[in-house]
């Protein structure tokens, strides 16, 4: 059943919510072991959620569009009470004293967190193998990456962990993993959900967003999570029309352009099925045409400077002092960074290196100072393209699912898997993940929707018309 | 060979708000450790910043008192470095775009530049255990956050400043004004208000400036003069010596009277800064810079000069009525109550008997046990003779002391003068009969011992009245009598 | 741009507290140095008078007003401390002032 469903039929008490989550935790007991999407089962406070609901409805309240809804949220949400690891050894047990704003929200429109997902550490990578807690698997092919970093989060819907899910997005952290599992994922225009409560990784680039099976669900938990808060300067502050309601308004007459950088240099089977969606596309009504964003070619090396230069700010808090593991050393400073080289991972390491030196006096200018510059010539070429389009279609990854260990000898040949999401983290715009077949080995492929700032409507739109279209 | 100080003072002034610069955590000095805090400012992983917007309204109101330039937009920077008082280990301050810039202050006839000021965030407290409380031999630290996010205006002066006095005084002006803008507390006994000093010499005549010292550790405007005058000379003897200044932070220590370097590890001081991407800009309309403008009270220069003109005292009275936290306003409720007597004379007694009460107690003008219609009331029972200045005193210490009234304790105390001519007249003819010798000798004696011998028929004028007889009256009386 | 050396990334890793060792010093230069060429592709584009985007939304002035709310209870807090003491957080000392 789809999220809707179920939640349709826990509110008309046709169905427990109750029995759904314990149905949702016997399929994680079967599969997870072998999976390991979540670091955390959270089993008893599910339970007690999904009574909470079934009380409600007996009295005949109504407990919200999420009734019943047992919800993976990705292990750098903060959850009261429950550990947050960020699958990081330094935040081994943490227990938050306060909860994120989108996941308050989920609680208070009945969804049932049921777990915490792994990925990788502090969001940073795009296979989740660089989790200190071990990997998780690709439910349709456990020999290969389910994507990163939210790996956990697209495992767990993908599997029927639990029909909805929610990661963070920083450079294609939901998209891709969608793409690699099969799934939907969404990343929102920058500042349509509440950044509070999610740990920071690059705080100019990070969104959460929804992994559902189903367009029409991928929308219903954004219309939950999404909207203004106080408590996040950086987050809009109006509100704005559901997106549910206009999800299946079709594409006529809609502009479709094919991104050119994007899908330059990508698989061909990959490519492939872009063009497929595209055919499908202007069947239904939609003008087709090709488009392009020069700078665009530039993103990668310009994330590549940003997000580790916010990073390393974002994560000198992890000091030993107040929270997470402590390595004892001499004085404050050597167990700061004993601390700090026992608790990180190779690859947090590498990123906190890489962007303290481009923040370092004498490098600054060349480095930083110039990658936001370059963020604001992409900004302007996307500009330039949305005014003769409506929507942008690209893949969301160059490949399909790759093996473990593939790319992990090679920093930077990991990075290149980012190429497709980063520019829509740069620009600050929304784009999503669509399923559509899969490539010739078998394994999902992901066709990208993007669309300019607050056009979610047009993109789901054009996302659920592709979703119609996509092979069995 | 002659050398002429260069002195810059950065001032940290915290902000008197309700809340904190960027939570919704209690701004306040004295709680119980770590009971202020909040995931924001403890800098809990999630947590984001959000702007007070008292602070800005502060930090315009400033600008309009400093005459600082407020740019079209100003922006957060994070200055990164560790310290475990740093709950993030990166600072929320201003960087290239700071709220004011181009400001400054009159000092007694010296225009002192200000370069800039700036809002940023406060760190967290730390005890030393062990080793004295001394931070190099302590065993372990302990930290409190409390203070962590509590909002300061870092005030950059240039360096218009030559010498230990000077200095003193634009940090006493430039307190007054804060005060009287009622945007912090400037108690520098409680750290709501901090300077640190940049020192250099050059002989005189040159332009080029010296490798300047920054100097911390002053606490009070007793220690900021000692140790500037200090570290002027420490640094002209090194010059005349042949020895260089060292560019670095020195140490003010109050009980050995000097300056000491502090261990500084090499190249520990980039800080990256970068803009801060959880704050947005803040870019300042013209309803928020209007509302600045007109918030502004009677700066005290301005107090200072109308109070001269208009109660014709003293510069230095002025400056002391003004610079004492809410003794003007004090001083002038009190002239508005008055029935007789002049402002004049309330300002003598303000700068004088009240001022000492407030140092003695540590109180402040707006709890004092008397009111100041009550000061008023003291006033005129001088003017109109029911009390000499000097019983006056005694009996204004009563009401400071028993918050009672002047005309309570006249009363109570039955110590109305006594100004009644033919009262008056026949104890001084009493007195004079019974020191009859002393008349005499007054009346054999040069200029020296006839002062002299008057002093003593004086003397026993005032006992044989108590003290009570008007003084003027009594000494019209005795030289008729004596001729 | 100059390739980065170790004593460069001897010295980031000390402003980034680091306590890495040598074999890591050593990978990290040969890594880094590659991630850096490839992300110096960014000099090669104009941007003479072109603004850095430090925000893609553009927000000012958001403002929250200076009103109490309630904070975080103090045991909670100090019970995931590594180290407390007399209701503080207890570090080792501290050597070196403030920078």
């Amino acid at each position: 059943m789809t999220a809707l469903e179920l939640a349709a039929a826990v509110r008309a008490g046709e169905r427990s919510a109750r029995e759904v989550v314990d149905e949702h935790l016997a399929a994680i007991d079967a599969r997870d072991g072998e999976l390991h999407a979540f670091n955390h089962v959270m089993a008893d406070s599910a339970r007690d959620a999904a009574d909470v609901v079934d009380i409600a409805v007996a009295r005949g309240d109504d407990p919200g569009p999420l009734a019943g809804v047992p919800i993976a949220l990705k292990d750098n949400l903060c959850t009261r009470g429950v550990p947050t690891t960020c699958s990081s050894r330094i935040l081994d047990g943490w227990r938050p004293p306060y909860t994120a704003t989108v996941v308050e929200r989920v609680l208070a429109t009945g969804g049932i967190p049921i777990g915490k997902t792994n990925l990788d550490e502090f969001a940073m990578g795009s296979s989740t193998e660089h989790s200190a807690f071990g990997p998780t698997r690709n439910p349709r092919d456990p020999s290969r990456v389910p994507g990163g970093s939210s790996g956990g989060s697209a495992a767990a819907v993908a599997a029927g962990f639990a029909p909805l899910a929610l990661g963070s997005d920083t450079g294609g952290s939901i998209r891709q993993p969608a793409a690699f599992c099969g799934v939907v994922g969404v990343k929102p225009t920058y500042g349509a959900v509440s950044r509070y409560g999610l740990v920071a990784f690059a705080s100019s680039l990070d969104q959460i967003g929804p992994f559902a099976v189903t367009v029409a669900d991928a929308a219903l938990l954004f219309d939950v999570i999404g909207g203004p808060d106080p408590l996040d300067s950086t987050c809009i502050a109006s509100a704005r029309a559901p997106i549910a309601e206009s999800v299946d308004d079709g594409i006529e007459g809609l502009r479709v352009g094919l991104f050119a950088e994007l899908l330059d240099g990508v698989d061909a089977d990959v490519a492939g099925r872009v063009h497929e969606a595209a055919g499908a596309l202007r069947a239904a009504g939609a003008k087709v045409g090709d488009t392009s964003v020069p700078a665009a070619a530039y993103g990668l090396s310009a994330y590549y400077l940003i997000a580790p230069a916010e990073a390393s700010s974002n994560l000198a808090r992890y000091d030993g002092v107040r929270y997470g593991l402590r390595v004892d050393g001499d004085d404050a400073a050597s167990m700061n960074a004993r601390t700090r080289d026992a608790g990180f991972g190779a690859e947090v390491k590498r990123r906190i290196m890489l962007g303290t030196y481009a923040l370092s006096a004498g490098y600054y200018d060349a480095y930083y100072g110039q990658a936001q510059r370059v963020r604001t010539l992409i900004i302007r070429d996307f500009d330039a393209t949305y005014r003769d389009f409506d929507v942008l279609l690209a893949p969301t990854t160059p490949t399909t699912a790759f093996e473990f260990g593939a790319k992990t000898s090679s920093p930077l040949a990991m990075y290149l898997s980012d190429v497709c999401t980063i520019p829509s983290n740069l620009a600050g715009h929304p784009s999503m993940s669509v399923p559509f077949g899969t490539g010739a080995d078998g394994l999902p492929v992901g066709v990208q929707v993007l669309a300019p700032a607050l056009g979610e409507p047009v993109m789901f739109r054009v996302a659920r018309a592709i979703e119609q279209a996509a092979p069995a | 060979m002659s050398w002429e100080a260069v002195i810059g003072l950065e001032v940290h002034a915290e902000l008197a708000t309700a809340t904190k610069l960027f939570c919704s955590c209690v701004n306040e000095f004295g709680a119980e450790p770590n009971t202020n805090v909040c995931p924001v400012c403890l800098g809990l992983p999630g947590s984001l910043p959000v702007l007070n917007e008292r602070v800005v309204e502060y930090a315009l109101r400033l600008g309009a008192a400093l005459h600082f330039d407020v740019p079209e937009q100003s922006v957060f920077s994070r200055k990164n470095y560790f310290y475990p008082d740093m709950p993030k280990d990166y600072q929320i301050s201003q960087y290239d775009l700071p709220i004011c810039v181009d400001g400054r202050l009159e000092v007694d006839g010296a225009r002192i530049g200000i370069e800039r000021a700036h809002m940023e965030e406060d760190t967290g407290k730390t005890l030393h255990v062990g080793g004295g409380g001394r931070i190099h031999e302590a065993d372990y630290s302990l930290v409190d956050y409390n203070r962590a996010g509590v909002p300061l205006m870092e005030i950059v002066s240039r360096p218009d400043i030559r010498s230990a006095e000077q200095a003193r005084a634009y940090v006493t002006e430039l307190r007054a004004v804060l005060d009287a803008i009622g945007v912090s507390d400037v108690k520098m006994e409680e750290g709501s208000m901090r300077v640190d000093a940049n020192v250099s010499v050059r002989p005189s005549g040159v332009e080029a400036l010296g490798t300047r010292a920054e100097i911390k550790n002053m606490n009070s405007l007793r220690s900021l003069g000692r140790a500037i005058e200090h570290e002027v000379e420490r640094q002209i003897g090194l010059l005349e010596g042949g020895e260089r200044v060292v560019q670095e932070t020195r140490h003010w220590n109050e009980e050995d009277g000097r300056t000491h370097g502090m261990r500084t590890k090499e190249g520990s001081d980039d800080y990256r800064y970068f803009p801060e991407p959880d704050l947005v800009p803040i870019a300042p309309d013209a309803a928020m810079r209007e509302r600045a403008r007109a918030s502004l009270p009677e700066l005290p220069a301005a107090r200072r000069a109308r109070l001269v003109e208009q109660w014709g005292i003293t510069e230095h009275d002025a400056r002391v009525l003004v610079a004492v936290s809410r003794l003007a306003e004090y001083a002038e409720a009190a002239v508005d109550a008055l029935h007789e007597g002049t402002a004049k004379d309330v300002a003598n007694w303000c700068a004088g008997d009240v001022l000492a009460y407030l140092n003695d107690t540590g109180s402040s003008p707006e709890v004092l046990p008397l009111a100041p219609d009550g000061l008023a009331e003291l006033v005129g029972l001088v003017v109109d003779g029911t009390l000499s200045r000097n019983m006056a005193k005694d009996v204004l210490g009563e009401c400071l002391r028993d918050g009672k009234r002047p005309k309570q304790v006249v009363e109570e105390r039955g110590l109305a003068q006594v100004s009644d001519e033919g009262a008056l007249g026949r104890i001084v003819d009493d007195v004079l009969a019974a020191n009859a010798e002393l008349v005499a000798e007054w009346r054999a004696g040069d200029d020296k011992v006839r002062k002299k011998k008057r002093g003593a028929l004086v003397g026993a004028l005032m006992q044989a009245t108590d003290r009570r007889g008007n003084p003027q009256l009594l000494n019209r009386l005795l030289d008729e009598r004596l001729g | 741009m100059a390739r980065i050396t170790r004593a460069d990334v001897e010295h980031v890793a000390e402003l980034a507290r680091l306590a890495l060792t040598d074999d890591e010093i050593e990978r990290f230069t040969e890594e880094l140095g590659a991630i850096l060429e490839h992300a110096a592709q960014v000099s090669s584009l104009d941007t003479a008078g072109v603004p850095p985007t430090a925000h893609p939304l553009p927000l000012v002035n958001v403002l929250r007003p200076d009103e109490v709310r309630p904070g975080l209870d103090r045991d909670e807090v100090l019970a995931q401390a590594p180290a407390a003491e007399d209701g503080r957080f207890r570090v080792p000392r501290i050597l070196g002032d403030v920078p």
